[in-house]
């Protein structure tokens, strides 16, 4: 072997040594701290509230153990904590923000002329019920309140996934086409509090995935005198609202693209907007977001083994909302069990959130499914294994026309 | 198929690290051996507050679909052992508003093994852990409850002894060997290492029979159904000026008489009415209103809701008129001032007796450098 090629040996060893994932022993939330770090991110704020705030004092002792260098600023409220990082993202630096609950809530104003101004902050948002009661367990309503003004939403189900989706939503927001906020749904205590082993890429590999935020000649600076949020009214509005339209439906595009090369790149990340389980010949489906995907693919392992032809769907992106994939993986079955982990007071069919968007994506379907609305475990209130099969039961039933007929959604697990 | 699971229950923020440091090398060492695990808090106050009862489970499974079916619930029943990292918390826990006081082996499987760190002896300890109803084991790890703050953790290897002495109970969560091998790789520690060896080597069991414990009933809240449940979020208080049975008069704030917190203590006012000079300011102070007025003017702490913050005695200008006295010296949950008011001289004795127990230790009140204090007054004790 000459000395040149002994040299090229050792460059590709090196290379594959920087480009080796290690494992940590770590909690969603402080996965995504980890994806902070790796995306290198400018400017971070916080404001305390359970359970989002995990991630905020895992990020704090990065800095302190001086793996990782930001701007960290404690605002005085969550409404001051989103407009810090509204405007450090307009001035061109990549930032990170989260709340979690009434917290989010309080940041309302910001978080809404976010999307507004095309600004892509990426927000953790670590799923609470809304106040009151005092509640601390997950629910969905929080980030779902944001969900038609223009910001990318997911959940997501584990901690990798935490990790690798930040990493993603990064490049998607802050894409030239979309330049969308973003916010990531984690769901509180399930997530945010459960540690496990999750692999942390190199910062090789993130680098080759994700490219630096450039906001061009639309970033905010002395030498690029640029005017942003000026008064307008109707004269211009209706083509402002339009072009956050067309960046919504860009998105989808962009994000599809960015789970190929995530695929190619770290060889995981799965289908981009939907998880399919045990769907192949499934004649019912579940459907739902977060983590009760768990009990539920436990319940789907038992249903099968019992010859039952059940499957579920995981809805990862909300927003875009996956209407193709939602009609080719449903439309083909018999009945649409949705469990919905939040509530729409007076909505159609008294359904929650979910089961309404779900409904509307199949009408236009050539062969509708039953849907079958069920709200669940608000609050964080457990759903079992036992219970998943017990929904599956109405579900069967309403497949095979006996029992539910009215399409009003089931509260499932109340106290009578 | 196999899958076992250890329950750590801690007070909230003082033993969080402690508490996560034993559930991590629960899954590392699991990791050693070719299992997979996993670590989660009991989400019930997060971020904790002073002294609560908290939980942290470590579950170690198999297979990656094993581990899943565990842990469709909400938190695992039949853990092997539960480690109990403060010896006051065996009265009772209650760390969901709603639950009542359960107790502290509710989630600890038949002859399994309650592990508590603790300077008492096993038939004290016994003396204040309801009964069970099926036979368990309780073991000792000598030493006194390990307590630090929110940012700082006191490196005094509890962590390292806790374990060892699980390797020995529960072997299918955690063996000696890979525990030894987990150490070695994460902390590169010998005398951690030692620690654990030791505490494996030193541990004795006691059996406990399924009657054997206090006879206390756990304090059960009905759940109600919705049909029966006020609207508006209204929750009924006790009435104001509530005439207690016994008292001619005196004075009771409204309280909320569902949610207890006084599993959240490790220690409690005692008062000595004699030299008690009226004055109102534990009664005005008491961030939870645990200070009944007497009929005769004295100021009398309510068992049932103090959480032993300290801020009364921080606050009451009379030298040693209140002092916190650690829970171990009680069994109940009685009036200090009827029993002064029946008896003083035995009020007087009884008070002489339990005051030996003063601890300094404060849930309420911390300042800057308080811990370098703390640390600094135990070397001069030393």
């Amino acid at each position: 072997m000459s000395i040149a090629e002994a040299g090229t040996r050792a460059d590709a060893k090196r290379i594959v040594a920087k480009r080796a994932e290690t494992e940590a022993l770590v909690s969603g939330s402080e996965a995504v701290a980890h994806a902070i770090r790796l995306a290198d991110v400018d400017v971070i704020t916080a404001y305390p509230i359970r359970p989002y705030d995990t991630v905020m004092q895992f990020v704090s002792k990065l800095i302190a153990d001086g793996e990782f260098d930001c701007d960290f600023i404690v605002a005085e409220s969550e409404h001051s904590q989103f407009e810090v990082v509204k405007h450090a993202s307009a001035v061109g630096a990549r930032v990170f923000a989260g709340s979690s609950g009434v917290g989010w809530f309080y940041a309302f104003e910001a978080i809404t002329v976010t999307a507004g101004l095309r600004l892509p902050m990426v927000a953790m948002v670590g799923n609470r019920a809304l106040d009151d009661p005092g509640a601390f367990g997950t629910e969905h309503n929080d980030a779902l309140a944001v969900r038609d003004l223009g910001w990318l939403m997911c959940w997501v189900d584990t901690a990798q996934e935490a990790l690798d989706t930040t990493l993603i939503a990064y490049r998607v927001a802050e894409d030239p086409r979309v330049f969308l906020p973003c916010a990531i749904s984690c769901d509180g205590a399930f997530l945010t509090h459960s540690q496990a082993i999750v692999k942390l890429p190199s910062q090789a590999m993130v680098d080759s995935f994700l490219p630096r935020y450039d906001r061009g000649d639309k970033r905010l600076h002395p030498d690029n005198p640029v005017t942003i949020a000026p008064q307008v009214n109707e004269d211009w509005l209706m083509e402002l609202r339009r072009q956050n339209d067309l960046a919504a439906r860009r998105a989808r595009g962009v994000l599809i693209e960015a789970y190929a090369d995530f695929n190619d790149k770290f060889g995981r990340g799965g289908e981009p907007f939907i998880e399919r389980y045990m769907m192949d010949d499934a004649e019912v489906a579940l459907v739902g977001m977060g983590t009760l995907a768990l009990p539920v693919r436990v319940a789907v392992r038992k249903m099968r083994a019992e010859g039952k032809k059940v499957g579920f769907v995981r809805v990862r992106w909300f927003r875009p909302f996956p209407t193709p994939e939602i009609q080719e993986a449903l439309a083909g079955v018999r009945a649409v069990g949705v469990i919905d982990r939040d509530y729409a007071f007076g909505s159609p069919l008294n359904g929650g959130v979910l089961v309404n968007e779900i409904r509307a994506a199949l009408y236009p379907a050539q062969s509708r499914p039953k849907v079958v609305s069920f709200i669940a475990g608000l609050g964080g209130r457990e759903i079992s294994a036992d219970n998943v099969q017990e929904m599956t039961k109405t579900l069967l039933d309403a497949a095979r026309g006996v029992g539910v007929q009215d399409r009003d959604s089931h509260w499932f697990g109340v106290r009578e | 198929m196999a899958t076992g699971s250890v329950e750590v229950i801690y007070r909230g923020v003082f033993q969080k690290t402690l508490a996560k440091n034993i559930c991590r090398e629960i899954v590392f060492a699991a990791r050693k051996r070719g299992k997979v695990g996993i670590a989660f808090a009991r989400y019930s106050d997060s971020p904790e507050r002073n002294g609560i009862p908290a939980k942290q489970f470590a579950v170690v499974a198999d297979t990656d679909d094993e581990m899943e079916d565990y842990l469709a619930r909400y938190e695992p029943g039949n853990n092997d052992a539960t480690i109990v990292c403060d010896d006051t918390l065996c009265k009772g826990i209650e760390s969901w508003g709603w639950s009542g006081v359960q107790p502290i082996h509710n989630l600890l499987k038949a002859n399994g093994t309650l592990l508590v760190t603790s300077t008492r002896s096993p038939n004290s300890l016994i003396r204040d852990i309801h009964r069970k109803g099926t036979p368990y084991a309780l073991a000792i790890v000598k030493g006194p409850a390990s307590f630090s703050g929110m940012w700082v953790y006191r490196d005094d290897h509890t962590d390292a002894r806790l374990l060892g002495a699980l390797a020995k109970v529960a072997p299918n969560v955690l063996t000696l060997d890979s525990l030894i091998a987990s150490l070695n790789a994460s902390k590169k520690n010998d005398a951690k290492v030692a620690s654990a060896q030791r505490a494996y080597d030193a541990l004795a069991s006691t059996p406990v029979d399924a009657n054997q414990g206090s006879e206390a009933v756990p304090i059960k809240f009905e759940l109600p159904p919705i049909s029966r449940m006020e609207e508006c979020l209204v929750v009924r208080g006790e009435a104001v000026r509530q005439e207690m049975p016994g008292w001619q008069g005196g004075y009771r704030p409204g309280r909320n008489p569902v949610f207890k917190k006084f599993a959240t203590r490790t220690m409690r006012p005692v008062i000595d009415f004699e030299t008690c000079t009226k004055c109102s300011f534990c009664w005005l102070q008491c961030p939870d209103s645990v200070f009944d007025v007497t009929p005769d003017g004295y100021f009398d702490a309510d068992m049932e809701a103090c959480c032993g913050c300290g801020i009364c005695k921080e606050v009451c200008p009379v030298e040693q008129c209140i002092a916190m006295v650690g829970e171990e010296a009680f069994t109940d949950n009685r009036s200090q001032w009827e029993a002064w008011s029946k008896d003083k001289r035995g009020y007087a004795e009884w008070l002489a007796e339990v005051r030996r127990a003063e601890i300094t230790r404060s849930h309420g009140l911390h300042h800057v450098g308080q811990y370098a204090e703390e640390i600094a007054a135990e070397e001069t004790r030393k």
